[in-house]
């Protein structure tokens, strides 16, 4: 599984020069340089060359480099023979239905790629009924997806469905993004919080979100990154109980017992590997110095 | 000369009586009395009441050369100073010296005024608009003396800025002369700027378009002050005396800014009881205040005051008990104006009381955080908030170096880029602010903290804050911007800085046409 952190995604609009200059201060996991619903059908040309010239010159920091391109059937080749050479480390591809939309992506990322460049990885934006269908297909189509994003607004106006803050309408989609990612042992991340004002409001829908097993979440404002890191945070007790668990297990292993518990309750290996993922997650935040 | 700072000063300048060289922020002490103003007898019989501006000028009687001071409480909504110059003007006065603490836009015909010698010096803190490119261009023969709101309290106190005749601004006024601020379709709340003049000047005007009957309470500036009292149509607009609701930003890299700022404060040990703050009205400046309120709310914190320019949301913090007192030398909005009317711990004070570093004491001193801009600000901490990226003036001290000097901790908030010039250079083109007053500096994309203070640096690095040198930031900015050009200027200078004790900080230069 790919364990790059990807708590926070911002999509950042790609017609901005300011934003797309300043993208890489807001430490999010992950930003979005976006040509699709960001710019209008006149400015993407004009967008495509400003996040070319981004992607080669600006310091992202710690930011992993993402490109939301446009649909499969709109701009998405220009897009990809744009962007892809100037060495994104993913691309965001929007409307994703069938495995062989996702094919279809690989052709045209592989085609772009100069020789010796780090293979470009792909996000999967299901935001279609028909995607969340198929969403664990699209997981397994090709070792270059990392990640199922949902994209409830599309989706729901999919349904016929109202979007509501408290997403009763969007459940459903929600369980099964979250179940298709771990199956195909990718990354699962929720649909956007779209109030950037309401900061009560993003928390307790992340809380719920990572309840349900995403991973993360899309952010359409900076100042939804540290709420959201927060939640996705492993807390105190999370690394506690984790480092016991791997604790439990070594010592079983020593005593050359297949078995192990902790607290009276066994260890098996589901509970080893999220335990493993939380401190993996401390690790890569500074929490904690090795994974013991 | 070479002033402590290096910079090269005349050892003459015109309209500077002695000029003296800045020395360290803290190394020029005073020796003088303070200045003795007229003093006046009125009888029981006497009325005050004058019919209009030209009378007023007859009966004190205004002269040629004489110095008229006024404050900014109005701001870009000010109709007094115009009003009284076309006055000066009509009755054919000349070379007089204008003694405003800020110049706005609305003050444009000032330049008509200087060009037909009627006004042939100007003493101010801060100048935006026509006026200050004007100057910048040459408009007066003699230097603008530019002082700090502190400083320009102690110049008039200590007799180094005699002002002849005060015609102050009164949104209301009695027929006795008692003036406050909060009443009248020209309020404005605090006259703290106003104290001064009306302590120090010889003659006393008020100017009013608002009436009430005699005793006006509560009052601001006392009768015992004031020779004359003018009813006019209308001082002012008010659109443009107060803003509506003072905003936080939505800036997302403000927000940034102003967060890191909050945890910088935190992170010195500031926020605990007791805490006491100044941050100016806009953009990033009020977004911090947000970010301390919820440290604040979070702990349980009880600040002691709020000092400066007041806002509706200071107002707020003090209602909802988190600071104990307000000291408002000015305020923005009708909230900040309803709060000094109504409530006992909003506290309006003057300008030496809020800033001037010769008296007995001034409130900036009890400052532990100030949060502060800057258009400019060098390797060695130097600030600029004079002189604009094309050397035109564009701004002034006002407060800024009085704080900076007071607080224990003062901050500069900046972006890192504005617009495409990097915001740290290797020597700001004018110093308004020593660099030895100046603490942290916070970008988006690091702080930067005086290598002076090296207890701040090890406090912020425990708390994780992206700590960084201020030379690496700079080349970061540069990397990303590229170096800019040197701006040239002339050889005239118009404009000299004097740092708040009144020594020469700096010179402003003709800009190059």
């Amino acid at each position: 599984m790919d364990l790059k952190l990807r708590r926070s995604m911002l999509f950042v609009p790609g017609n901005n020069p300011a934003m797309l200059q300043d993208g890489g201060v807001f430490g999010a996991d992950s930003i979005i340089l976006d040509l699709e619903d960001a710019v209008a059908p006149t400015e993407k040309d004009a967008a495509r060359f400003l996040i070319a010239h981004a992607l080669r010159t600006v310091d992202y920091g710690c930011s992993e480099k993402v490109v939301r391109i446009n649909p499969l059937d709109t701009f998405a080749a220009q897009d990809i023979k744009a962007i892809v050479p100037c060495r994104p480390d993913a691309i965001l591809v929007p409307k994703v239905e069938s495995v062989a939309d996702i094919h279809a992506a690989v052709k045209m990322i592989a085609a772009a790629e100069l020789p010796n460049q780090t293979p470009v990885k792909i996000i999967a934006l299901l935001e279609t009924p028909r995607g969340i269908i198929e969403a664990y297909n699209i997981a397994m189509a090709d070792p270059r997806v990392v990640a199922l994003a949902l994209g409830a607004e599309d989706y729901t106006a999919g349904l016929g469905a109202i979007r509501t803050k408290e997403g009763t309408e969007i459940f459903t989609a929600r369980t099964i993004v979250v179940n298709a990612a771990a199956a195909a042992d990718v990354q699962s991340i929720d649909t956007p919080y779209t109030d950037a004002n309401d900061d009560e409001g993003v928390l307790v829908d992340t809380k719920f979100a990572k309840h349900l097993g995403f991973k993360g979440k899309l952010a359409i404002n900076p100042r939804q990154i540290e709420i959201i890191h927060t939640v996705f945070n492993p807390t105190i007790s999370d690394i506690d109980w984790a480092q016991q668990v791997i604790h439990a297990i070594g010592k079983a292993q020593a005593e050359g017992s297949g078995v192990a518990s902790l607290n009276g309750k066994m260890v098996d290996l589901p509970i080893v590997n999220r335990a493993k993922r939380i401190l993996h997650l401390a690790q890569l935040l500074g929490l904690i110095e090795e994974a013991k | 000369m070479k002033n402590a700072l290096g910079r090269e000063i005349p050892e003459k300048i015109g309209g500077v009586a002695e000029v003296k060289a800045f020395a360290g922020a803290f190394k020029t002490s005073p020796s003088m009395s303070r200045r003795a103003p007229k003093v006046k007898s009125v009888r029981p019989t006497d009325s005050k009441m004058v019919d209009n501006l030209a009378d007023v000028f007859a009966k004190i009687p205004v002269k040629d050369g004489m110095t008229l001071s006024f404050h900014h409480h109005f701001r870009n909504g000010d109709g007094v100073v115009n009003m009284v110059l076309a006055t000066a003007a009509k009755l054919g006065l000349k070379n007089l010296k204008v003694a405003l603490s800020s110049v706005f836009p609305v003050h444009e015909p000032l330049i008509e005024h200087a060009k037909n010698g009627v006004v042939t010096a100007l003493d101010t803190n801060y100048m935006s608009g026509p006026v200050a490119e004007a100057v910048s261009r040459g408009l007066f023969d003699t230097p603008v003396v530019m002082r700090t709101h502190g400083g320009r309290g102690r110049a008039i106190e200590c007799g180094q800025l005699q002002i002849d005749v005060a015609f102050i601004a009164a949104p209301a006024a009695d027929e006795y002369g008692n003036i406050n601020g909060v009443e009248g379709p020209a309020a404005c709340g605090s006259l703290g700027y106003a104290f001064p003049d009306a302590q120090y000047a010889d003659y006393v005007v008020a100017v009013t378009d608002y009436m009430v009957e005699y005793p006006l309470s509560p009052v601001s500036i006392p009768q015992t002050r004031v020779d004359y009292v003018v009813k006019v149509d209308c001082v002012g607009d008010p659109n443009g005396i107060v803003s509506g609701t003072t905003r936080i930003t939505t800036d997302p890299v403000g927000l940034k800014i102003a967060e890191h700022t909050a945890k910088v404060i935190q992170a010195a040990g500031l926020i605990k009881n007791g805490f006491s703050f100044q941050t100016g009205a806009g953009g990033a400046s009020l977004a911090t205040a947000a970010f301390v309120r919820k440290m604040m709310e979070k702990d349980d914190i009880t600040g002691s005051f709020a000092l400066g320019g007041i806002t509706g949301y200071m107002v707020e913090m003090l209602e909802k008990g988190l600071f104990k007192k307000l000291m408002d030398v000015q305020g923005f909005d009708l909230e900040a104006i309803h709060s000094i009317a109504t409530n006992p711990n909003h506290l309006e004070i003057g300008a030496d009381f809020y800033a001037s570093p010769f008296n007995a004491g001034c409130a900036v001193n009890r400052l532990d955080v100030v949060i502060l801009g800057a258009t400019e600000i060098d390797t060695d901490f130097n600030v600029n908030v004079v002189t604009g990226s094309d050397g035109v003036i564009m701004g002034g001290s006002g407060g800024h170096a009085d704080a900076a000097a007071g607080a224990k901790v003062t901050i500069i908030v900046a972006n890192l880029l504005r617009g495409r010039l990097p915001i740290i250079v290797d020597k700001v083109l004018t110093v308004t602010t020593p660099g030895e007053t100046i603490d942290v500096l916070v970008t988006e994309r690091g702080i930067a903290i005086n290598p002076r203070r090296t207890d701040l640096k090890e406090k912020l690095l425990a708390a994780g804050l992206p700590v960084k040198d201020i030379i690496d930031l700079k080349e970061l900015a540069e990397q990303i911007a590229g170096v800019p050009k040197q701006i040239k200027t002339g050889e005239k200078i118009v404009a000299v800085v004097e740092y708040r004790d009144g020594t020469i900080i700096d010179v402003v230069r003709q800009v190059e046409i």
